[in-house]
């Protein structure tokens, strides 16, 4: 695709943009209103499998606590609308820096450790952060907590359209994602990856491992604590279910069927994924066990992800 | 808080522990010999809970239901081995996170397909229901003791089977150095798969037993996973006494917390906070106990490897 539609793949990106941008005008004239919530929330947990997939794909840290970091995100929104706070901006920035600061602590101490450790003990303080929020009580405890009153999102931005909240969120989503393709190109990001391939070569070329990695980490988290302050808003409801293992297990599955450390790999594995999902409840009780399945099918026969199926397509065209 | 009760919640730890090392004996085998991450080992707990609980209530006899969830179990998991697990041996780890997620959803809606999605009420065996007076003061059901003594026979056996028996000796070359074990012969695969097998009926027994005193419900493999990894982690990965020793740990430390810290907390803290704290801080003793463990030593109590 790269090689033989050079134009295609630059303006690619602006046209799944545009459709995205425009599908709330369209989506009536389809009867799809109810798809246009769904699509919102695809963004949102794109936003967060992206900054998973940036420190696993290109950092090769197998985190398996993300969903920590959305649920801290999303009690940093439930805290500031519990102290009386109705501005969505201060909201989301809030739950983007209160996941940073845990990311920065819980990096810290993690990063020390790899391989399985490293995913153990992530896992381990996600854990410690759910059984957390069940014993909350303030905020909910176990039965969660109701946003009842929304939040503001600023002048001219409330009343305008129905569908606002929707094209901030495409707007974030589509931010988070160019920033991190862009640092991923970077000389950061390619640092990022010499660490995945070989942490002991960039020891000895002197680059500041631990560092970069911690930073990589603060960075996937806070944009995770955002995209789970994004989600408060979205449900209008945050429970301790949000930040459980499984919740993190389920993202680190979206990204890798996607395809690990590939540009499209995040927001193609969580719409695949979401919408499958949503598909398969519409029609059955028992829509796990497809899933699972497609999950035995691409890791025996893609087990680089949905992403380089495409490549792998268009890369022997280009060669024909 | 008198020492009656200190004792009591000294043998709910055990009796907790030792069903932990149960199923993270199995755990911790598969993942030093064959280095597989192995999270659909939750539901061969589930599976065995649920065909003892279903087994029981129709045939009325506790040990025939014990028994065929174990035979049950190992057979499924000897087809789930040679369909799956065994493709899986020297893929990455996230990929063996990714298939035996997988497979944890295709056995809850198994489950759920077969038996329903409402929770099942296992019974207690009538001839266990009624307390054990260990001294003056404390009666102590009796199932639980039986839990314990069930718990240490099979650790007894494996500990036997693994330092005195010749498969024990393939098994201990297997987790300690495979490359090198299989270079002097031994094959790997199917110590493996005998391994798996073993790890399986381990996990089902444990889940036959803990259907009396726990809920019997989907999702109550993935439950059970997460402190089964932290008793791996903390024991060493690989080590079967590492994950007694760490299971008797983690199971005394989450029994502790849950029955001491909210009372201690009260006693010393506004009534409010210590409400809100005290469950929070029963709820992640074992995985400070993790975090502090591994902070000490970066690879468990007990490395298998050196």
């Amino acid at each position: 695709m790269h090689e033989r539609f050079p134009g295609l793949a630059r303006r690619l990106p602006w046209l799944v943009l545009a459709l995205l941008a425009a599908f709330p005008l369209l989506a009536p004239a389809f009867g799809l209103e109810y798809y246009v919530g769904f699509v919102r929330r695809v963004l949102i947990v794109a936003i967060a499998a992206t900054s998973l997939n940036f420190i696993l794909g290109y950092g090769g840290m197998a985190a398996l606590g993300h969903a920590g970091f959305i649920g801290v995100g999303a009690y940093t929104v439930v805290a500031l609308v519990e102290a009386g706070f109705s501005s969505a901006w201060l909201a989301w920035g809030g739950a983007a820096v209160v996941a940073g600061l845990a990311a920065a602590a819980i990096g810290a101490v993690s990063l020390r450790t790899r391989g399985v450790y490293f995913i153990m003990i992530t896992l381990a303080f996600a854990q410690m952060l759910y059984y957390l929020a069940v014993s909350l009580r303030t905020w909910g405890g176990d039965d969660g907590y109701g946003i009842y009153t929304p939040l503001e999102m600023g002048a001219w931005l409330d009343g305008a359209h129905p569908q606002v909240f929707y094209w901030v969120v495409l707007a974030i989503a589509a931010l988070v994602f160019a920033l991190f393709s862009r640092v991923a190109h970077s000389r950061y990001g390619h640092a990022l990856r010499g660490i995945r391939d070989n942490e002991t070569r960039m020891v000895a070329l002197g680059y500041p491992v631990y560092r970069l990695k911690l930073a990589g980490f603060v960075a996937a988290g806070a944009v995770a604590g955002l995209a789970g302050g994004l989600l408060a808003s979205h449900n209008a409801f945050v429970s301790p279910g949000m930040m459980h293992w499984t919740q993190s297990a389920l993202l680190l599955v979206m990204v890798m069927l996607g395809g690990l450390g590939r540009r499209w790999g995040a927001p193609l594995g969580v719409a695949l994924w979401l919408t499958l999902e949503e598909a398969l409840k519409m029609h059955t009780d028992y829509w796990h066990w497809p899933l699972g399945v497609l999950l035995l099918l691409v890791v025996f026969h893609a087990p680089q992800g949905v992403a380089a199926l495409f490549e792998r397509r268009a890369g022997k065209e280009a060669a024909r | 808080m008198d020492a009656i009760f200190v004792f009591e919640q000294l043998l709910n730890g055990l009796g907790y522990g030792l069903m932990l090392f149960l199923i993270a004996a199995g755990l911790t085998l598969v993942f030093g010999i064959m280095d597989t991450m192995n999270l659909a080992h939750g539901s061969l707990y589930m599976a065995g809970a649920y065909v003892a609980a279903r087994v029981h209530e129709a045939s009325a006899s506790f040990a025939l239901a014990v028994a065929v969830a174990v035979a049950v179990t190992v057979a499924v998991a000897a087809v789930l081995e040679v369909l799956v697990v065994r493709r899986l041996y020297r893929r990455d780890h996230l990929v063996q996170v990714l298939a035996t997620f997988g497979i944890i959803l295709i056995a809850d809606d198994a489950v759920k397909a077969i038996w329903g999605v409402a929770p099942l009420l296992a019974s207690t065996p009538a001839a266990l229901a009624g307390p054990v007076q260990l001294f003056a003061g404390l009666p102590y059901p009796s199932y639980r003791l039986l839990l314990i003594g069930a718990g240490l026979a099979v650790a007894l056996g494996l500990y036997l089977l693994v330092n005195n028996t010749r498969i024990g000796m393939l098994v201990r070359a297997g987790a300690s150095n495979r490359q090198m074990a299989e270079f002097m012969g031994v094959r790997v695969g199917a110590v493996f798969a005998f391994v798996f097998a073993l790890g399986a009926g381990l996990a089902a027994l444990a889940g036959a037993l803990m259907a009396p005193i726990s809920a019997v419900q989907i999702g109550m493999g993935e439950a059970i996973l997460i402190p089964a990894l932290v008793v791996i982690v903390i024991g060493g990965i690989g080590s079967v006494r590492g994950a007694f020793v760490a299971a008797l740990l983690v199971g005394l430390v989450d029994t502790a917390g849950r029955a001491f810290l909210p009372p201690a907390l009260r006693a010393v803290l506004p009534p409010s906070v210590a409400a809100d704290l005290g469950p929070a801080l029963a709820g992640i003793a074992m995985y400070l106990l993790m975090a502090a463990v591994l902070t000490l030593k970066p690879a468990g109590l007990f490395p298998a490897r050196g």
